[in-house]
C-alpha cells in the first residue's frame, strides 16, 4: 500500500483558489471586528487600575457595583469568576482613592484577599504599546533579511505575508470575542510569529533540497505540491505536540495567561495552516510572475 | 544483542533518572543545593509581591539629572534594607526610572506605603513659602545637647541651602519654620536667632529616641528629586502560589501527553526522543539554575513552548528516518543521512525562532524580559541535544540489536 505522501490524493497548488477563499473567510469578519470596535486594551496599554479581590462571602456583581458608584466609581468593569472571586478595572486611581475603595469594600463585605493590585499609568502604557508595535516591525524585517540569506527573498516575503495573514486571524478572533489584551499577549503573538516561520522554513527547506534534484521538466507546482506531502506528517504531528502544552495550559494552567494560551492555539493552529496553503502558494504565484516577461521576450 | 552497548544505555537511563531524582527530591540529607529545581528563582508573579517603577519629575528647584536620580536610588536602596525583605530589586531603568520589586511581604499594600514612599522634604516659612528642600539638606543626626543635656536633632545644609538657612533665619527670628514632609507638618521649631553657618539644632525632644526617629525622617525625606509612582503591580501571595501550582499541573499533563505521543507514532525513535526530552528538560532546569534565571509565569510558558520545539526537532529527525529506511539504507547510514538533511531544517527554523525571541528581550520589559529568555535557552538547549543526544542514543540503541525490525522505527 503506497503511504499518503507517495498517493499525494490532492494536489495544494492546484487547489490554491479554495485556500484563498477559506483564508478571505477567516480575515475578513476579524478586520471588520477590528476596524468597527478594535481591541479590548487591558490597563497594561491603556493605563489604569485593576483589582483581583477574593471574598470571604459570596457576593454578586451588583452588590460589588453598589459600593463602586458610593465611591463615585459607578462605570468600573466588574468581571465575576466562581462565587467570590472579582476582578475589578478602573480608571487610574491615586494610592488615597485605592486605599478608600479598599475601605469601602471592607466595610460592606468584611475581610477579603487581595489576589493582585495593579496600577499602570498612562505614560507605561503608550510606551509599552510603542514597545509591542516596534518589535513586532523589527522582528519581520529581521525574519526577512534571514531567510533571503538563507533561502530567496520572495520565499522571505512570502513566509512574511503568511505571518500577516495569520497574525489577523488571531487579531481578528480576539477582536471578535473581545478578550483582554495585556502585555502577555505581545509575546503571545511574537511566539505565534515564530513557530509559523519555523514551520513555513521547514518546508522551504524541503522546496530548496527538492529543487535541487529536480528533473528537467518537472513543474514547479508539482515540485511544491511533493514538498509538501512529504513534509505533511512532520507539520501536524509538531502542531499536534504544541497543541497538547497548550490545551494542558488551558485546562489546569491559571486564569491570569488563559488569554495569552488561547491566543497561542489559535495561531499555532492556523500557523501550520498558513504555511502549508497560504506561504508556499503564494511563493508559487510570485514564481509564475517572475517567468512571464521571460517567455514574452521569447516570442518576440 | 551487543551487552557492552546495552550495559552503556542502561547505565545512562540510570544516571538521568539519579539527576532527575535530584531536580526534585532532596535526596541527600545536608546538602542544602539539592533539589535543584528549588534553586531557580520564582518572580513576584509566583511568589507574590509588589513591583514598582518610580519615575523623577522635574520640579522648578529640583531638575532630573542622572546625579540626583543614583542619589535617590541610593537612598531608596538604604530604606529597602532597613525593612529586610528577602533578595529585594532596586534598579534603574534609562535615566529617571527606578524599579523597585519586594517579595514575599505580607501586606504589600502597607510596604509600598512605607517603603516606597516618595518622601519629600520642605521648609516652609509662616506664609506658606517653600524656602529648602530636602535636596538642600547635607545631614540629620540625634544627639544630646553637653550644656543641658536634652535630645536633639542637628541639622547640616550643603553650602547652597546653608545661605538661604542663614537669610531665611535672619528675617523669621521669633517666627517658625515647618518641617514639612510630602505635605505633612512634622515639626515646627521656633527660629530663636539667625543661623549664618548652615548647621541648626532642634530641640527639645523627650528622648533620645524620639530624636532619633525625627532624624531618620530628616535624612531619608532628603531626596534629591521627586519621585511619582507611574506603576504598581501587587500579586498577593495566594494568587502567586496559585499560579505556580497550576502550571506546574499544566506541565506535567502536557509532557505526559507527549512523552505518550511519542511512543505511540514513533515506537523505538519515540523512546530514545523520550530520554532525549527528559535530559534536554533536566539541561534547562539546571541552566536556569545556574544562571539565575528569574521564573515568571510567561517565562513558564516560554519553556513549555521550547519543550514543544525540542519535540520538533525530534519529529523533523525521525520523519527523515523513515524516508531514508523506506529507500533501502540500512540502518545505520539511514541516521547519518536522516541526520545530516534535517539539521539544516532545524537550524534554520530554529534561528528564526530565536530573532524573535531576542526582539521580544531587547523590546520587552520584565515578566515579557523572562519569557524571552526562557524560550532563547530552551531553543539552543533542544538544538543541542536534538542534534547531538537523540543521533547518539539512536546509534547506540542500533548498534546494540536490541531492535533490528525497521518497523520498530516506524517505517
Amino acid at each position: 500500500m503506497l503511504s499518503l505522501r507517495e498517493r499525494m490524493p490532492f494536489h495544494f497548488i492546484k487547489l490554491r483558489r479554495i485556500w484563498y477563499i477559506f483564508s478571505a473567510v477567516l480575515v475578513i469578519p476579524g478586520l471588520i471586528f477590528l476596524f468597527s470596535q478594535g481591541l479590548h486594551l487591558g490597563i497594561d496599554f491603556t493605563g489604569g487600575n485593576l483589582m483581583d479581590l477574593r471574598f470571604s462571602q459570596a457576593t454578586s456583581v451588583e452588590q460589588v457595583r453598589g459600593v463602586l458608584s458610593g465611591s463615585g466609581l459607578g462605570d468600573s468593569h466588574i468581571q465575576q469568576s466562581g462565587d467570590t472571586d472579582f476582578i475589578i478595572r478602573t480608571g487610574e486611581l491615586s494610592e488615597e482613592q485605592s486605599a478608600n475603595l479598599v475601605q469601602a469594600l471592607e466595610t460592606n463585605f468584611g475581610e477579603f484577599t487581595i489576589l493582585r493590585n495593579e496600577r499602570v499609568g498612562p505614560t507605561i502604557g503608550r510606551e509599552l504599546l510603542n514597545k509591542a508595535l516596534g518589535a513586532l516591525v523589527v522582528a519581520s524585517v529581521l525574519m526577512i533579511i534571514y531567510i533571503s540569506w538563507r533561502f530567496e527573498f520572495k520565499q522571505g516575503l512570502a513566509a512574511v505575508l503568511g505571518l500577516i495573514h495569520n497574525v489577523l486571524v488571531v487579531l481578528g478572533f480576539i477582536s471578535i470575542f473581545q478578550l483582554e489584551v495585556d502585555s502577555a499577549f505581545v509575546a503571545a503573538i511574537l511566539t505565534i510569529i515564530g513557530y509559523s516561520i519555523n514551520d513555513t522554513i521547514v518546508i522551504f527547506d524541503r522546496i530548496r533540497e527538492n529543487m535541487l534534484n529536480k528533473k528537467k521538466g518537472d513543474l514547479l507546482e508539482n515540485v511544491i505540491n511533493a514538498s509538501l506531502w512529504q513534509t505533511l506528517a512532520r507539520s501536524i504531528n509538531t502542531v499536534l505536540t504544541v497543541v497538547m502544552i497548550l490545551v494542558a495550559m488551558l485546562l489546569f494552567g491559571g486564569t491570569t495567561i488563559h488569554n495569552m494560551v488561547l491566543a497561542l492555539l489559535i495561531g499555532i493552529v492556523c500557523g501550520a495552516y498558513t504555511s502549508i496553503c497560504i506561504a508556499s502558494p503564494l511563493w508559487y504565484e510570485m514564481k509564475k510572475l517572475e517567468n512571464r516577461p521571460k517567455t514574452k521576450a521569447a516570442r518576440a | 544483542m551487543k551487552w557492552d552497548k546495552i550495559l552503556k544505555l542502561l547505565g545512562i537511563i540510570l544516571a538521568v533518572a539519579v539527576v532527575a531524582l535530584m531536580a526534585v527530591k532532596p535526596l541527600i540529607p545536608g546538602v542544602d543545593w539539592l533539589p535543584f529545581t528549588n534553586q531557580i528563582k520564582q518572580g513576584l508573579d509566583l511568589k507574590g509581591g509588589v513591583h514598582v517603577v518610580l519615575e523623577a519629575q522635574d520640579t522648578p528647584d529640583a531638575p532630573v539629572t542622572l546625579d540626583r536620580v543614583k542619589q535617590a536610588m541610593a537612598i531608596i536602596e538604604n530604606r529597602v534594607n532597613a525593612f529586610g525583605v528577602a533578595e529585594p530589586v532596586v534598579q534603574m531603568e534609562g535615566s529617571r526610572r527606578i524599579i523597585v520589586e519586594l517579595a514575599g511581604i505580607s501586606d504589600p499594600e502597607e510596604a509600598v506605603r512605607n517603603l516606597i514612599k516618595t518622601a519629600y522634604l520642605e521648609f516652609k516659612t509662616e506664609d506658606g513659602t517653600t524656602v529648602l528642600t530636602g535636596r538642600q539638606l547635607k545631614n540629620a543626626m540625634e544627639g544630646t545637647n553637653p550644656q543641658t543635656g536634652e535630645a536633639e536633632v542637628n541639622l547640616e545644609f550643603e553650602p547652597d541651602g546653608a545661605k538661604i538657612f542663614a537669610e531665611v533665619t535672619a528675617r523669621n527670628v521669633g517666627k517658625r519654620l515647618a518641617i514639612v514632609l510630602d505635605g505633612n507638618v512634622i515639626q515646627a521649631p521656633g527660629i530663636r536667632e539667625p543661623i549664618p553657618n548652615g548647621r541648626a539644632q532642634i530641640s527639645p525632644y523627650e528622648s533620645l529616641d524620639e530624636a532619633h526617629n525625627i532624624a531618620i525622617l530628616l535624612r531619608s525625606g532628603s531626596l534629591p528629586v521627586k519621585l511619582e509612582v507611574m506603576e504598581e503591580r501587587t500579586v498577593g501571595p495566594t494568587l502567586g502560589a496559585d499560579s505556580l501550582d497550576k502550571s506546574i499541573k499544566a506541565g506535567i499533563a502536557g509532557l505526559i501527553a507527549i512523552l505518550a505521543f511519542m511512543i505511540l507514532y514513533y515506537r523505538v525513535p519515540g523512546l530514545v526522543a523520550n530520554l532525549a526530552l527528559t535530559i534536554y528538560t533536566l539541561l534547562v532546569l539546571i541552566i536556569y539554575a545556574a544562571l539565575n534565571v528569574t521564573m515568571t509565569l510567561p517565562g513558564i510558558a516560554g519553556f513549555l513552548l521550547s519543550l514543544g520545539m525540542a519535540v520538533d526537532a525530534n519529529i523533523i529527525i525521525f520523519e527523515r528516518l523513515k524516508e531514508e529506511i523506506k529507500s533501502g539504507k540500512t540502518l545505520r547510514s539511514a541516521i547519518d543521512a536522516g541526520f545530516k538533511r534535517a539539521f539544516v531544517a532545524i537550524l534554520d527554523s530554529n534561528v528564526t525562532t530565536l530573532i524573535a525571541a531576542a526582539v521580544l528581550y531587547y523590546f520587552g520589559t520584565g515578566p515579557i524580559k523572562g519569557f524571552a529568555i526562557t524560550l532563547s535557552i530552551g531553543i539552543l538547549c533542544s538544538m543541542f541535544t536534538a542534534i547531538t543526544m537523540t543521533r547518539w542514543l539512536l546509534h547506540l540503541v542500533a548498534a546494540s540489536n536490541l531492535a533490528r525490525n525497521n518497523k520498530l522505527y516506524g517505517a
